[in-house]
This record gives structure tokens, sequence and C-alpha cells, in this order.
């Protein structure tokens, strides 16, 4: 069988063999642990680890001291939310996110609420970004963090992050960003755009699974965070636990290339995107972009397609790979609570599919998808009840459905 | 989730898709499910003078498994009489697909639209119906909708 297209590079992506070439040393004869002072063993891995905090940091315009390595961006959500409300617990209880946050945000924020915190989560209009306006009359006297991601892994929206830092400067408040879908694909300055605290993930850049960061802040002001894991001491006391060396040395090798390449990568993406877009969207009627068409990661597009579920238009293109906000592809059988959060009825979150483009599509291939596409969607509406009925005149949304 | 290669099979060759004449006296009209649950199947059936069912057709919106649980369907109701049909049970159509339990709610889907299709042909005939399955309904006359 062909190797299906990948479409899928929001969920994970390949590791570069360039990054793979980098990392293999760290598994044979340079495998010492970073913390061992004493050997060259120990020496050589905490030279490797340093210089890829100086390539991680380089990417977010930080200072290699910035950066606390962790298992992944999961991780460092949680350093990032509970480790900042627990340091300031005395300062205030109050924290403020967004309904379409990953569940690496919003299930840390449900778990401090049952602690004593107090959580607001914004709403967020059809284009999934925040409005500054609700977030500024959202703030309170006794709020210690604003956690808002950089971007979105579903629908690609990016949100109006330097605002949101000037506005916590302005306020006193952290600014906490779950940048793992936007970390090496479009600019980002914790300086510039004054993020406090800033969570990425090495396998969403062609990096190894394994291995992320947390940038925490160290002057102006000084940021400080309660351990999640307490142990050994590692990273400023921050995450103890002997650090991953080779999956370090593959997050620091695929950030610098990332750097090296964003510029013109991500205006190809973009291409790509548009491309795709259009090629759906002139030959089908009834298919509706999900997101913010403007503010957008480069490689994300998020479609719903009417009358035919999500999951079996993915049946259908079995050559390629993307995922959809239908039920039926979890188990918990409700659509994806990202798009109800924009609004967009269960219906047609049932009928969305998120194609996610990265490093390795080529023209050709996003050619080839689209025509797929196309072709199943078609042949889906035929075998439609809810086609035949706006075939019919009937608004399918008129009819009083027996829910069961 | 990997499918099994009967569920495959339905999903790429539906048997039996497509409509029936609903003012023919004949057809009974099954629609069950709703597009806000991920699902909705019409199935349409068509009788001869003896009650025995002599076509069937049908149309799904819904994931590969519900696809394939109203296709089966449609195969095992032809040539049935309708008490036989009546018969069938969503856990006939579990077994025969091969269906993982998250994707059970497909066969209930199925077996509710069989005998929501029945209770259809036999209103329309003044035959005596047994219970019926909640389906859709509106002023207006949808799709197969009574």
């Amino acid at each position: 069988m062909k190797s299906p297209i990948y479409l899928d590079n929001n969920a994970t992506t390949p590791v570069d063999p360039r990054v793979l070439e980098a990392m293999l040393p760290y598994f044979r004869e340079k495998f010492g642990n970073a913390a061992s002072r004493n050997h060259p063993f120990g020496w050589e891995a905490e030279e490797a680890v340093d210089k890829a905090r100086e390539q991680v940091a380089s990417v977010i315009g930080a200072s290699a001291k910035e950066i606390v390595w962790t298992s992944g961006a999961t991780e460092s959500n949680n350093i990032a939310i509970k480790g900042t409300a627990r340091m300031y617990r005395d300062k205030g209880r109050h924290i403020i996110t967004q309904t379409t946050e990953h569940k690496a945000v919003l299930d840390p924020c449900k778990y401090l609420e049952q602690e004593g915190w107090q959580v607001t989560v914004l709403s967020v209009p059809k284009s999934g970004r925040i409005h500054m306006d609700e977030l500024k009359a959202a703030i309170r006297p006794d709020t210690v963090l604003i956690s808002i991601m950089f971007g979105n892994n579903e629908i690609g929206t990016v949100q109006p992050i330097p605002e949101i830092g000037a506005l916590c400067k302005q306020k006193g408040i952290l600014f906490h960003t779950d940048a793992t879908q936007a970390f090496g694909k479009v600019p980002i300055d914790v300086e510039d755009m004054g993020i406090d605290l800033l969570s990425a993930s090495a396998h969403k850049v062609y990096g190894p699974k394994g291995v992320g960061c947390l940038y925490v802040r160290r002057r102006a002001p000084r940021v400080r965070c309660e351990p999640v894991l307490h142990g050994g001491g590692h990273e400023r006391g921050m995450r103890s636990g002997t650090l991953n060396v080779p999956g370090i040395v593959g997050f620091g090798a695929a950030a610098a290339i990332a750097k090296d390449e964003m510029a013109a990568e991500s205006a190809r993406l973009a291409t790509l995107r548009d491309r795709l877009w259009t090629g759906l969207s002139t030959q089908l009627n009834e298919i509706y972009r999900n997101g913010d068409p403007v503010h957008s990661l480069p490689g994300t597009l998020n479609v719903s397609f009417s009358y035919v579920e999500g999951e079996s238009l993915m049946m259908g293109f079995s050559n390629i790979a993307v995922s959809s906000g239908s039920a039926c592809t979890s188990a918990s059988l409700e659509p994806s609570y990202v798009l109800k959060a924009l609004g967009v009825g269960d219906d047609l979150a049932h009928s969305s599919i998120r194609f996610s483009l990265g490093r390795f599509n080529t023209a050709d291939e996003i050619e080839q998808a689209a025509s797929q596409v196309v072709s199943t969607v078609r042949r889906l509406r035929e075998m439609s009840p809810l086609a035949e009925m706006v075939a019919e005149g009937i608004d399918p949304r008129s009819v009083e459905w027996a829910h069961h | 989730m990997a499918y099994s290669e009967k569920i495959l099979d339905h999903y790429s060759n539906p048997r039996n898709i497509g409509a029936l004449d609903r003012g023919d006296a004949r057809v009974g009209t099954g629609v069950v499910g709703a597009p806000e649950c991920g699902d909705v199947m019409k199935l349409q059936i068509k009788i001869d003078e003896n009650h025995r069912i002599v076509d069937a057709k049908f149309k799904t919106f819904g994931c590969g498994s519900a696809i394939a649980s109203s296709s089966l369907a449609t195969e095992w109701v032809k040539g049935k009489t309708l008490d036989e049909a009546l018969q069938i049970k969503n856990t006939d159509i579990v077994r025969e697909l091969a269906l993982p339990p998250v994707k059970i709610h497909c066969s209930v889907l199925a077996e509710d639209a069989i005998r929501a299709a029945i209770a259809d042909v036999q209103r329309k005939n003044g035959m005596v119906a047994g219970s019926q399955p909640a389906q859709a309904s509106t002023g207006q006359q949808p799709a197969g909708a009574q």
C-alpha cells in the first residue's frame, strides 16, 4: 500500500533527518548524565544541553537561562499554571483563560478551581480570537495569571498576543501562553510580546516526542514557579529529573532549523494551505472554513463539509491522514469543544476535517488530497439523507429530530 | 481504530443506496437519529401483497459503522416478512460487523430504522402496528418522515 499523504502535522511531525543525526551520538558514545559534574561524560552532556538551551531560547528571543526542560507541552502548561498559582497564592487566586485552550491548560485550571482558586474562562467569537475588551473586563484585583494560547491546534487561530502581553504588564499580571503550535512556525519574541511564561514541544517542530520546554522570565519580573515534580532540584528547582539529553539535543537542532527556515517555510505553507482551500471551495458547495482566515497559523485549515460526517469522510480518503472534530473519532461521543466554542453547530462540528500541513508536504500532495476530498464528499452526499432533504427544499434544521 | 473487513466492505460498496417513492402505499419510511448527534439514517422498505419485503433502500449521514449498519439492515430485511424483519436485533448487527463497543449505538439506530419503516408501512395499510420508535417529525413533509 502506498504510504498515505500526511496532513496531520498539528498532531505530530516526523523527526527531521538532520535532527535525528544530531541526536544519535547522545544515545551511544555521549550517553552521560548532564548532572554528572565530575567526569567528561557529564561535561559533554551538559555542554550539549546548554547549546540546545541557546538554540531553543533564540527562537523566542529569550535567554538560555530562562528555558526549563520538560517532557512536553502538557507538563510545561501544568508547571506554568499550577506552579505560578501556588507560588503566588497569597497575592491572589484568580486566573483567566479562554474556551478554546488545549485541555492541558483547561484541566490544570479546573484542578485549581477544586483547590479554591477562581477561574474565568472567556468565550470567543466565531473567529476564535478573544475580544480584548472582554479580557480587560474580566481582570480583578486578585487576578494573578492570564493563560491564552498563541495559536490554536484545531482551527489555527492566532490570538492577539502582543496586546495581551501589554495589558498584563500594565496590570502587573503574569502572562502564560501555550505556544505548542506556534513555536518555530511564526515569529515570537517574549520581550516585544510581554510573555512571562511560554510552553513549547519538540515533536510539533520536527523534533522527537517526549521533550518540551517552559520559558520562565528571569527579570522584569522574575517569575517563580513551585515545582510539580519534586526531586533532585534540576532546572533551577522547577523541574526535577535527569535530563533527556538526546531529546533535548533534538529539540535544539529542530529549533535551530525552524528558526533558519521560518520565513520561507511559513510563506510556502500558507500558499499550499490557500491552494487547498481554493481547490475545495471552488469544487464543492456548502463548505465552511472554521477559524480566522487572517490571523492564522500558516499550515492549518479546518473545514466543515455540510451533510457528511467527518469520520466517514476520513474513511473515504484513506490515503490522506487528517483529523476530525467529529464525535465518532473520539470515545466521548461529543464533537469538538473548540468548534462548539466558536458557535459552530453540532451538525457542522461532526462534519469537520482539520488539514494541518507541514515541512514535508508537496504541492503535488495537496492537489491529490484536494481531489480525493472532493470525490469523497460528493460520493457521501449522494447517500446523505440530509443532502436529499435540502435537494427537496427542506431545511434539516427545521426538522424536529428525535434525539437518541 | 481499525475497522473490520465487513465494515470496510459495506462502506466502500454500500448495498441498496437510494430512495423509494414515499407516495407508494406499499413503501414504508423510517428516519431516525439527529444531525447534532452525528448520525441520521433513512431506511425504506417496499412490501408485496403478502407483506413480504421486496425492496429496501437507505441513505445515511454518519460514520462508517453507521453506513455499514444501515447497508447491512437493507440487505437483511429484503425477502423477509414484516414479522421476520422485526426479529432483527441490533446485537445481530454488532456480531456480523464486529462493531466495537463505542459503535454499538450505530446498530441500535439501524434496528430503530427498520422498526420505524415497518411501523410506517403498517400505518399506511391499516395494519396493527407495534410500538413505534421515536423518529423525526416536522410540520412539513421531510424526506420520508411522517
